[in-house]
């Protein structure tokens, strides 16, 4: 193919991706940007600038990079073993661990700040048991823990779909000629999977950076991240140039950070081999990866234990009383519409925001995955790469506020169309999706593209034939992930959703906002629920790839 | 290396990729229809088209009564819920050039002069009931708020915990920095919650300049302050879903509505000298599509039907006089006479300040 064609291949392939991003990223963060820099028609840039200067930002953006690092590095230091064990080893029940590991990812953090808050606080069970000397309540380090407790699924899927498919050849070569399995992992093994945990920490790190309703529930009033400082800063006090400013920081510093990952993510061999094997048995040198999983499983049951204990005790005895409220129709007290019906808009949304994650996704996946010819090509590809990734950065208040300052007018009133929720979710979703699919695709040899070229294949029919097979167990987890993610979504879905027609979520907050044992109780059964069908979509998900995939 | 396609594989491809379109698809027909529930086809330009109802995210009125509104006035009512009071304040004046809808709901008289400033309402044209023009909000003076309901933030206690231990519960504000209530209380903040703020303003309003050292002595004497109001509720106070174990909490005045004892009681009471009274408001948006169909949602809020649903649905009091309460609420809570306030004017003045020094004094 000559070079403007190539080009031209290019565009077309991300312009949709690239419109969609344009439309409802791009234009309302500029807009919010924009009231913040623009005041009474002239350009105010010294304002806020000056807000930067203030010694409470100093103190929020330390605080917001320290505590996200620390959050990171446990993450995968908790995710990789388990990653491990889930992934590469053959025991039974692995599938149900792995889809419940992702349940925390989807809980709102209302409900897991509150859980978290029954379980740390003073007359929870973590202080009961350690005699007062483990109180983490409104503390960092009860920040850094349910950081970590929500991400931690990020790094076992991300790591996890590559260590499936790397290939075990070279690691059992090396073994055979006397390398420990430690120097295994860390001449062979680690070099293979360094792109996935650079890309997953790197998302979850974003993640942690913007946390927005972990801290506010968690943190106390002591302290305030750059999200929930921008929150306060718009929403508290209108200063929008305040906000403006600290949007500003956000977005470089997520640029820079996907620079340092692009970098640090840099494949050895771009031609990565595929695993032919399936996972295998455990060994009894598979013992600290196993136990480190069962650990994992126990610091992330706790939280989730609390919610369904508290949503089985009713008056101190045992009932099923909150389940059954939530049958109940809008006329009682307890529910204004049945949590079956909320639900059921949750499960409805969730498929639309999945197709449109995956159609974005796997758009952009293949836009920079194709073998670049030429430095100018690669540095676009790397561009769009970076582009892609930066709705992790933004605060959703400023992209919440952005939609409704900027979508307003013809032909892009777009204010109260039923496309928003999704596609807000969608794109809350489109990073990880691109980020699950890209290690994978990259590893496809271009030259079996050409082969099937110089066959006759057209792209399409080559996409179908070379790339679909492989991608097909990492695109499944990646809607699943996106399925999950749109469950479970919080803060733009009660941004921009109806008040008569709540996803699940949402209803969970309102009764949580209400006083009384029965809302409260309900609540939890509700949570309990969404985190059950999380898991079993996850699980059907599982179960729905086709074992012998990749083999010849 | 070559992968060939399975056929069952592509199969089940297919299928997947079908269901899960076909889904969607299904879901897009029933949110249409979802959208408009009048279900008569046709409405929309006939008697008035979609009226744009704006909202905070708490409010919620039964289905059965939006859809007798449309039956009956012929409009399509679309609700957009906006985030919490504050952000829906905040939002609707960055968009008073260009309205996000056609009426509001929400805004109460602790943000209302934000609005009032920003001339974010059109006045309005409606015979309101008796009860809407006494809780009018101060310096409203081109009469464009209609106030909807009523609510007091107060603080409440665990009246059990205190008949157990045999001690008397708090009554007013100089009580609560008592060192026999020591350990006992725990708020909302300020910067972080709406009825943390009420709050703070109880305590400007009672102490006047002096509120500061009022809040010094509450911290010593290890009054716990949370960010929301369902962190000190929920998890904090003794009656909430959680069991904590304080048993002093800023709520509502209707919360003692919520904690019955299955024997025809309450285990709570709102404390009556530590009250703010909230009142929210509703008007029309200034350059709104449609102001008349504005106008009939603002008189379907304070008509008697809705006025009834208030308290079940969004646990506030009406305001209209003579609408009935429910059984509990009549039976279970009582109101303040005279609640503390401070005017909106000097609220507005005020605002960041306060917030700015409160912040300070929690946080060090």
């Amino acid at each position: 193919m000559t070079a403007p064609r190539r080009v031209l291949g290019l565009v077309a392939l991300a312009g949709l991706p690239l419109a969609v991003l344009g439309v409802f990223f791009v234009l309302p963060v500029a807009g919010m940007l924009e009231r913040g820099f623009v005041v009474d028609g002239d350009l105010d840039v010294g304002a806020v600038l000056e807000v930067l200067t203030r010694p409470r930002t100093g103190r929020v953006l330390w605080f917001t990079v320290w505590s996200s690092a620390v959050a990171t590095v446990l993450a995968v230091l908790l995710g990789l073993p388990a990653a491990y064990a889930l992934h590469r080893l053959r025991w039974p029940g692995r599938r149900a661990v792995r889809a419940a590991l992702l349940v925390p990812f989807v809980l709102p953090t209302v409900v897991v700040g509150v859980a978290f808050r029954q379980l740390l606080g003073e007359s929870g069970p973590v202080v009961a048991l350690t005699g007062g000397r483990v109180d983490l309540d409104g503390t960092a380090a009860g920040i850094v823990a349910g950081l970590v407790f929500f991400n931690v699924a990020v790094v076992i899927r991300g790591v996890g779909a590559a260590w499936e498919g790397l290939d075990v050849r070279p690691g059992e070569a090396a073994a055979a000629l006397g390398a420990s399995p430690a120097q295994v992992f860390r001449t062979v093994t680690w070099p293979m999977l360094r792109p996935a945990v650079v890309s997953s920490a790197s998302v979850v790190f974003l993640f942690c950076a913007t946390a927005f309703g972990v801290v506010l529930t968690l943190g106390g009033l002591r302290y305030s991240s750059v999200e929930t400082e921008i929150y306060l800063l718009t929403v508290q006090y209108l200063d929008l140039q305040a906000a403006a400013a600290l949007s500003m920081v956000q977005l470089v510093a997520v640029v820079a950070l996907l620079v340092v990952a692009g970098r640090l993510r840099a494949v050895p061999d771009p031609t990565l081999a595929r695993s032919t094997a399936r996972p295998r048995r455990p060994r009894r040198s598979d013992t600290p990866q196993l136990v480190a999983t069962a650990l994992l499983l126990v610091l992330v049951a706790a939280p989730v234990a609390t919610l369904v204990v508290g949503s089985l005790r009713v008056d101190d005895t045992w009932s099923l009383a909150y389940y059954r409220a939530l049958a109940a129709d809008g006329e009682q007290q307890a529910l204004q519409v049945p949590a079956l019906e909320a639900l059921v808009t949750s499960l409805r949304t969730a498929v639309d925001a999945t197709w449109m994650a995956l159609l974005l996704g796997g758009l952009v996946a293949l836009v920079l995955t194709r073998r670049s010819h030429g430095r100018a090509e690669r540095r676009v590809r790397s561009v769009l790469d970076g582009f892609f990734m930066l709705p992790l950065g933004v605060s959703a208040v400023t992209l919440g506020f952005g939609f409704f300052i900027t979508l307003d007018s013809p032909p892009l009133d777009l204010r109260e169309s039923p496309v928003l929720v999704p596609l807000a979710q969608a794109l809350v979703a489109l990073p990880l999706v691109v980020r699950t699919l890209v290690p994978v695709l990259a590893g496809v040899d271009d030259r079996q593209r050409q082969a099937a070229a110089s066959l006759g294949a057209g792209p399409l029919r080559a996409v179908a034939t070379v790339d679909l097979p492989v991608v097909w167990r990492p695109l499944l987890a990646a809607s699943g992930f996106a399925f999950a993610i749109s469950l479970g979504e919080f803060g733009a879905t009660s941004f921009l959703a109806r008040p008569d027609s709540p996803t699940l979520p949402v209803l969970i907050f309102r009764l949580i906002g209400r006083p009384g044992e029965l809302s409260y109780g309900t609540a939890l059964a509700a949570s309990v629920v969404l985190a059950a069908t999380t898991a079993v979509v996850v699980l059907a998900v599982e179960r729905l790839r086709v074992p012998s995939l990749g083999a010849f | 290396m070559r992968t060939p396609i399975h056929p069952t594989r592509t199969a089940a491809a297919a299928l997947l990729a079908l269901t899960v379109s076909g889904c969607s698809l299904v879901g897009t027909g029933d949110d249409e229809s979802a959208t408009a529930p009048g279900g008569a086809a046709g409405t929309d330009g006939e008697a008035g088209g979609t009226v744009v109802l704006v909202t905070h995210d708490s409010f919620f009125l039964p289905e059965k009564l939006v859809k007798r509104f449309e039956r009956e006035s012929g409009y399509d009512l679309e609700q957009r819920a906006g985030g919490d009071a504050g952000a829906l304040t905040s939002q609707l004046v960055l968009n008073t050039d260009s309205p996000i809808g056609d009426v509001a709901f929400g805004v109460d008289n602790t943000f209302g002069s934000r609005a009032l400033e920003a001339d974010v309402f059109a006045p309005a044209e409606i015979d309101a009931p008796a009860g809407v023009e006494e809780n009018a909000l101060p310096g409203d003076d081109e009469g464009t708020l209609v106030a909807v309901d009523t609510g007091n933030v107060c603080v409440n206690v665990d009246t059990t915990w205190f008949a157990e231990r045999d001690l008397d519960a708090p009554e007013t504000l100089d009580d609560l920095v008592d060192p026999a209530y020591e350990g006992l209380f725990v708020t909302p903040g300020a910067t972080t919650s709406s009825p943390g703020f009420a709050f703070l303003l109880t305590t400007i309003a009672a102490y006047g300049d002096d509120w500061q050292e009022w809040w010094e002595e509450l911290l010593d004497n290890d009054a716990k302050v949370v960010n929301g109001w369902e962190d000190a509720y929920q998890v904090d106070f003794t009656q909430g879903g959680g069991k904590g174990d304080r048993p002093i909490v800023t709520s509502y005045d209707s919360s003692p509505a919520f904690t019955v004892d299955g024997e025809g009681g309450t285990t709570t009471r709102a404390l009556l000298d530590t009250c703010y009274e909230q009142v929210e408001y509703a008007g029309v948006l200034r350059g709104a599509d449609n102001p008349e169909g504005a106008q009939a949602v603002l008189e379907w809020l304070v008509s008697p039907e809705v006025q009834e649903a208030l308290p079940s649905s969004m646990y506030v009091y009406p305001v209209v006089e003579g609408t009935e309460l429910p059984e509990e609420w009549a039976d279970l809570t009582e109101r303040p006479e005279d609640p503390w306030a401070v005017e909106p004017a000097e609220i507005d003045e005020n605002r960041d300040a306060w917030l700015r020094e409160w912040g300070d004094l929690v946080s060090s």
